[in-house]
């Protein structure tokens, strides 16, 4: 089935708030092998992943989307940061589907999810391309 | 060592299957294909496969450690373009980082970044921009 007319443009989210702590921070950092991660109050460069990662489960968890997620393929992702995030910092994210483009049995996805504090501070865009196959079988 | 041209120390990683698991829970992306090799081949993987995510932050963590800190990082980013397969022993798989200046102006630098498991090429472009 193919994608979902008007997709494009369309946003998911905001979260709900996320608070950003030291532990989780340290936990984050050691997953990746950075055990000695020395500041732990500055998030690791992929972090803000974890905060966009929320607003992307609402994008595929609601059903006028169509995405099946056992058919996406994660193609490509970057961050454009304005500073890490660090300990203590409260942040939603909010995703917005950028383009949506078919080819050869795939469609790729365009999302960009902005991860913002409370008061509005863009700290964050996270755009990941999403490859999901239409095939049902 | 902003100059173009110039070669950053290459970082080698090693990736197993705890660290997957300790991965999936770090970041909340519990898809069985990073854990599950029954899932993994029924969608055709060879094996259970590491998170792009994860050998993207990997990459992160190589130039976060030639930039001297995170702070700098403008833009950062890659396509994912093979999988690494992470074998179920103690060794699992290598992960080798080399990075090199190819851009600069006043006080911004391109780096281009190789990231390669077993000699093949897991990341497509990877790339940042760093302040300098």
């Amino acid at each position: 089935m193919p994608l979902y007319p008007g997709l494009a443009g369309r946003t998911f989210g905001p979260t709900a708030p996320y608070g950003v702590g030291r532990e989780k921070i340290t936990e984050f950092a050691s997953a990746i092998g950075d055990q000695e991660h020395e500041d732990a109050d500055t998030a690791p460069l992929t972090f803000p992943i974890v905060a966009a990662f929320r607003a992307m489960e609402m994008f595929f968890a609601d059903p006028s989307v169509g995405i099946d997620l056992r058919h996406v393929v994660h193609g490509a992702q970057r961050f454009e940061q304005v500073r890490p995030l660090r300990a203590g910092d409260v942040v939603t994210a909010q995703l917005t589907v950028d383009s949506v483009r078919s080819a050869a049995g795939v469609d790729l996805v365009n999302t960009r999810t902005e991860v913002v504090t409370m008061s509005g501070e863009l700290l964050c865009a996270a755009s990941a391309t999403l490859v999901h196959r239409e095939e049902t079988s | 060592m902003w100059d173009i041209g110039h070669e950053f120390p290459p970082q080698s990683y090693v990736v197993t299957r705890a660290d997957l698991v300790r991965y999936a829970g770090a970041s909340g992306d519990f898809n069985p294909i990073h854990w599950s090799d029954r899932v993994a081949r029924e969608v055709g993987l060879p094996g259970v496969v590491a998170h792009g995510m994860f050998t993207l932050a990997l990459a992160g963590r190589a130039l976060t450690a030639w930039a001297g800190s995170a702070d700098r990082v403008v833009s950062f980013g890659a396509r994912f373009t093979a999988p690494v397969v992470v074998s179920d022993d103690d060794s699992g798989a290598r992960i080798d980082v080399t990075g090199r200046v190819t851009a600069r102006d006043d006080d911004r630098a391109t780096v281009e970044l190789t990231v390669t498991c077993a000699g093949v090429r897991v990341l497509g472009a990877p790339k940042a921009v760093v302040r300098c």
